[in-house]
């Protein structure tokens, strides 16, 4: 922030200049702070929400790490933690391999309907998740198996609700869209005459796909599949409707922990996250800088 | 040079008509991207969008009479409505309710009967009760189960319960109710929440979005003035929110604001206010619309990020070189431009708030409530799914409607994520 004022500028401009970057500053604490202040306290020795006097002090006995030793020892954090890679690396994989796909299609200026189709790819999006869940919730309640069609493997009838199927299906749908928008907007500065020149030159359409259009969409694809991933391991809402106990994920043991018995574990757990997305947020970081320069875009 | 014939159409290679085979091609292309798209639209047609179409369609759907008591449904609908029915109606009603009282099907129109008639359900199951131990119920036994049966009132409602579907959830969801004649009427007063909730909702959803504009509009401003370093460090600070769990964000506003929380604390502290003076910041109102602004105002400051970038600060030093004062050069040169960005910003963050569950119902206590919370307690504790349903139902027009507004101004290809 340390522009410097041309020399012309009068006491009420700086006046103006410095108190404008402190309203901005203030702006961005509210911003980060609340972010921020998790994480010392789940150090925190005591079981309280906020910082001891020891811990003002940077006393190291009012710091401990019990509270990440309280995840580790219990089952169902671990449990929710492995349901939650599970779910979201199925609907991942869903939604990008689909969402890539349309992606390709869209951009090609022959499709008719393209703003009605558009327009309903992307509504996961846009429609309230409570309406998603209980639209999702009546829906797959009534798909079901009964037992005399799984070759004996079921006893009784299994319904897309509370199985991980239901819950894939359901945050695939909801992550497409981000792929969706990416990709197709890395697509918007395709050179298709590269695909031409491919052609030309004696490949298969294969071969042009996979040598040509991958290297080149890939940052898209990637970027729109960490969206895809981090809907699906953020999401709650559906997970509360559609799931069972054994779906339990990382976002809904949150959602109990808040509402029932409220303790630091939830601070342990929040602060991985945060690093979590602090480590996702680097990688699409990167993948933009990589896009900019296979497209030639200079920084400015 | 190739011989064209004046009067012919021009040929390709194959001596085929360069128009036909122009046409052709095209043709193959359509189906080409038609058949990327297809898995997609596919699976969200029938995983999303016919999900959703059915939970509409619940909230007029109306099966229960008809299924449970197909026969006097039938009667019922013959009838015309006016004072009592036949005798048959009564007759066939005595039998169906002892039958579905022994198949324990009964509950369940005791349970439709009682979202239309207040007080009704002990008269469906007891009279269910007594009608099985009777051999062959006639019209009398019935009103001396229960004097109900001899009033008007009971049979008209009954018969809006035949018809196998009904606005009455819809009613039910704007504060309206038929009364005894099937004429739409206000809710007794006690009974009317929607309508206040509906517009809660909206009041919220715009001060929330009024805030983001607020907040959003200065660090937006100062980010695309600064030199790209500086304002991609300033980035980071808006995207981390962004990319950090909704739940992560929501406890640590429960942290900071709670009565025992981090802000109490502080202010405790520092002497502001007394130790029995602790504010109630959270599981209010305040609490929903803070820790919403917090959450929604990444989707305001990217937008006005990416319209702020694109104009030229020559503009504002033309318009000071005229001899505008800064005030007046930021608002008649550089305000109206940024308007696009605003619109594009307000709409998202408004669409987003209105359909918010998860942070109302976990630091909105009481009173910060929203209609999101009120379908789910519909879904999962009254199990009142018609009422979920048709609330669900006006939310979803209304944020389609909003969604179309967006499409037309700013189109869904120019949204911006990161």
């Amino acid at each position: 922030m340390a522009t410097a004022l041309p020399p012309y500028v009068g006491p009420l401009g700086k006046a103006w200049h410095y108190g404008f970057r402190f309203i901005c500053a203030l702006i961005f604490l509210f911003l980060i702070l609340p972010i921020l202040v998790i994480i010392p306290l789940s150090f925190n020795a005591e079981p309280y929400f906020t910082f001891s006097e020891g811990m003002l002090a940077f006393e190291p006995e009012a710091y401990s790490t019990r509270w990440y030793k309280d995840i580790i020892d219990n089952e169902q954090w671990l449990f929710s933690i492995k349901n939650s890679f599970i779910v979201a690396f199925f609907a991942t994989f869903l939604a990008t391999g689909l969402g890539t796909l349309a992606a390709l299609g869209l951009s090609r200026s022959h499709l008719p309907g393209r703003s009605a189709i558009m327009g309903i790819l992307i509504s996961p999006m846009i429609v309230p998740l409570i309406i998603s869940a209980a639209g999702m919730y009546f829906f797959y309640s009534g798909v079901c198996i009964p037992p005399e069609w799984s070759f004996g493997m079921l006893e009784e009838k299994a319904c897309l609700t509370q199985s991980f199927p239901g819950v894939i299906l359901a945050h695939a749908a909801l992550g497409t869209p981000f792929v969706v928008i990416t990709v197709t907007a890395t697509l918007v500065g395709f050179d298709h005459s590269l695909t031409r020149a491919s052609a030309s030159l004696g490949a298969t359409p294969t071969t042009t796909f996979f040598k040509i259009i991958v290297p080149l969409i890939l940052p898209g694809v990637i970027s729109g599949g960490l969206f895809a991933f981090i809907t699906s391991f953020d999401e709650v809402v559906v997970v509360l409707f559609i799931s069972g106990f054994e779906q339990r994920t990382v976002p809904r043991q949150m959602w109990a922990g808040i509402r029932e018995q409220i303790s630091p574990t939830i601070l342990a757990v929040a602060t991985m996250l945060i690093l979590f997305s602090v480590a996702l947020m680097t990688v699409l970081e990167l993948l933009r800088r990589r896009n900019d320069r296979l497209r030639g875009v200079q920084e400015t | 040079m190739a011989q064209v014939e004046a009067s012919g159409p021009m040929l390709d290679a194959a001596g085929v008509p360069l128009k036909a085979s122009l046409a052709r091609a095209e043709r193959r292309n359509r189906l080409k991207a038609l058949g990327l798209v297809f898995p997609l639209l596919a699976f969200i047609l029938i995983t999303f969008v016919y999900p959703i179409a059915l939970m509409v369609f619940r909230g007029v759907d109306n099966p229960t009479v008809s299924t449970i008591l197909p026969k006097t449904a039938e009667i019922l609908r013959a009838w015309d409505g006016n004072g009592l029915p036949g005798d048959e109606a009564f007759v066939s009603l005595a039998g169906e309710f002892a039958f579905a009282s022994k198949e324990r099907t009964l509950g369940k129109v005791a349970t439709r009967l009682n979202y239309e008639l207040a007080g009704s359900r002990s008269l469906v199951t007891k009279s269910g009760r007594k009608l099985k131990k009777l051999e062959a119920p006639t019209k009398e036994d019935l009103v001396e189960i229960d004097k109900r049966w001899s009033q008007p009132e009971t049979w008209s409602v009954l018969k809006r319960l035949a018809e196998p579907y009904t606005f009455a959830y819809y009613l039910a969801a704007i504060d309206k109710t038929y009364d005894v004649d099937g004429t739409v009427v206000d809710q007794p007063e006690s009974r009317q929440i929607y309508v206040a909730l509906f517009m809660r909702t909206l009041w919220v959803s715009l001060l929330i979005t009024g805030l983001c504009v607020l907040l959003a509009y200065p660090i937006a401003y100062l980010m695309a003035i600064l030199p790209t370093k500086t304002s991609n460090l300033l980035m980071i600070m808006v995207l981390l929110p962004f990319w950090t769990s909704l739940l992560v964000r929501t406890s640590s506003w429960i942290v900071l604001l709670q009565t025992e929380g981090v802000l109490n604390d502080i202010l405790v502290w520092t002497g502001i206010i007394g130790e029995d003076g602790r504010i109630q910041m959270i599981y209010n109102m305040t609490g929903t619309v803070v820790a919403m602004v917090h959450i929604l105002l990444p989707f305001m400051v990217l937008p006005l990020f990416s319209v702020m970038k694109t104009i030229s600060p020559t503009y504002m030093r033309a318009a000071k070189s005229l001899g505008a004062t800064p005030a007046r050069a930021f608002w008649t040169v550089y305000f109206p431009q940024t308007v696009p960005g605003i619109g594009a910003g307000s709409i998202l963050v408004f669409i987003l708030a209105i359909g918010y569950y998860i942070t109302p119902a976990l630091v909105g206590g009481r009173t910060g409530q929203l209609i999101s919370n009120f379908i789910a307690y519909h879904m999962q504790q009254s199990l009142n799914w018609g009422l979920a349903a048709a609330l669900g139902g006006i939310l979803l027009a209304g944020v389609l409607a909003l969604y179309w507004i967006y499409n037309r101004l700013v189109g869904i290809d120019n949204m911006k994520l990161g």
